[in-house]
């Protein structure tokens, strides 16, 4: 059959973490052991849902200020997260739901099933959303989220990380990663992150500091620019050239 | 003109056990961001087809359920149309989503999405799929959300070009299994009934 002329370009798996990295326990029993299944992009794959900004109340980028009793805030070093949405070319992907998931500066998300010894922050829920701007930018201010110990192989630790969820313009395109902070010591030894073989590809999910666009005597920075596959021709190039 | 990438994709990570804080807040607890989350009931009042509920468990390898899953669904409308501007028929039924998000239940691990049965769509070549919709999951475990298809049952599974290009002892394996309204889907993770999951 004949894939789309607006299909994505193939997934370049070398990049990506394989599904059976039995470091990281829980894939053990949770990896597919069949190859995937090779398939042409149909209209299933090409096209996607559109959030609209009707979805985003004024504080939902905020996680210092969206669960915090009015007045307050939350606790920990506020930062701005910021960055692009770009294809595989560069191009910005404006319009694109962008939502993070992250613990509280003491390591402990406000979820029912965590039970580290933490405290939870009344004042931070740990959630966000945005859509990128027409260039494909977001930001986000939060606190820095605390490293935690989680159940792996008796003395695991999850580095610093903020989880980002990401919508392209195509299914094919969705997208959950972690965000790391430069200079964390505990980025190394992480089975989650080492999943991962390879070390280039590594370095793309760890964000650097950004003095530049720190907000002083408030808030420092970090860059995370996010990548997308890109489509071998867009449908609007298609429609010029009448294909 | 052909251009060359410049980029590589961003790598995938598990979407870990707390995915609901960031995609499913009412779901573990949290208030929801102020204009209301995502749901599993695909439609609003008024919308077009037949309305369907799909039903399932995701199991891991020792058969096991997985009660931290979160499985999105990307499907037509009643006529075969996305809700996407890179269909070119778009729009098509203003009551129908086309997208949906549900979460394993947290004690049984079953999850549900209210949705409509889909139309066939096109493919390139001018052909027809059967009804179908793409599912994605991702859970603690997974380290990139997983892609399969549940199709409906019906005599147009017999020729859909995808369904072609899987084994056939394993197209079984995307056909849901219809109880009246409900269409019961589950995903094995790996083992003996391991699900089809595609790269696509």
């Amino acid at each position: 059959m004949v894939e789309e002329a607006n299909a994505f370009l193939a997934r370049d798996h070398s990049t990506q973490p394989a599904a059976f990295t039995p470091d990281y326990k829980t894939t053990r029993l949770r990896a597919p052991s069949r190859p995937l299944v090779v398939i042409p992009n149909t209209l299933t794959e090409t096209t996607g849902p559109v959030f609209g900004r009707d979805l985003i109340g004024d504080l939902d980028h905020d996680l210092i200020h969206n669960a915090a009793a009015s007045g307050e805030a939350a606790i920990g070093p506020r930062i701005t997260v910021h960055g692009r949405v770009t294809d595989e070319f560069g191009k910005g992907v404006p319009g694109v739901l962008v939502e993070i998931w992250q613990a509280n500066a003491a390591g402990r998300y406000r979820h029912m099933n965590d039970d580290y010894l933490a405290p939870v922050d009344p004042n931070f829920a740990g959630g966000g959303r945005t859509i990128t701007d027409e260039n494909g930018a977001y930001a986000f201010l939060t606190v820095k989220p605390g490293a935690y110990p989680w159940p792996n192989d008796g003395n695991s630790w999850r580095p610093e990380h903020i989880h980002f969820s990401v919508f392209g313009t195509g299914f094919a395109q969705r997208l959950i990663t972690q965000m790391y902070f430069e200079g964390d010591p505990l980025i190394a030894m992480c089975p989650i992150v080492k999943a991962i073989g390879d070390d280039a590809a590594i370095a793309r999910l760890i964000a650097p500091l950004d003095m530049e666009h720190a907000t002083p005597m408030d808030r420092l920075a970090y860059r995370f620019d996010i990548v997308l596959r890109g489509r071998k021709s867009t449908l609007f190039e298609n429609r010029l050239e009448g294909n | 003109m052909v251009q060359q990438p410049i980029a590589k994709e961003t790598p995938s990570q598990t979407a870990g056990p707390y995915v609901h804080i960031g995609l499913a807040p009412g779901s573990c607890g949290n208030r929801p961001l102020e204009n209301g989350e995502i749901g599993s009931v695909l439609y609003d009042a008024g919308v077009k087809g037949e309305r369907i509920t799909i039903e399932g468990t995701v199991f891991d390898g020792a058969g096991e359920p997985v009660r931290d899953a979160l499985i999105e669904v990307w499907q037509a409308d009643h006529e075969g149309i996305y809700k996407s501007p890179e269909d070119p028929r778009d729009p098509g039924d203003p009551a129908f989503h086309g997208f949906g998000r549900a979460v394993s239940n947290f004690e049984t691990g079953l999850f549900r999405f209210e949705t409509i049965r889909p139309g066939r769509v096109p493919t390139a070549d001018g052909r027809f799929q059967a009804p179908h919709m793409l599912l994605w999951i991702v859970a603690r475990g997974i380290n990139m959300g997983l892609h399969t298809r549940l199709y409906l049952p019906g005599d147009e599974t017999a020729d859909d070009p995808v369904l072609q290009l899987i084994d056939e002892e394993l197209r079984p394996r995307v056909i849901a299994i219809q109880d009246g309204e409900l269409y019961r889907f589950d995903i094995h993770l790996q083992g003996e009934n391991e699900s089809v999951f595609f790269d696509n």
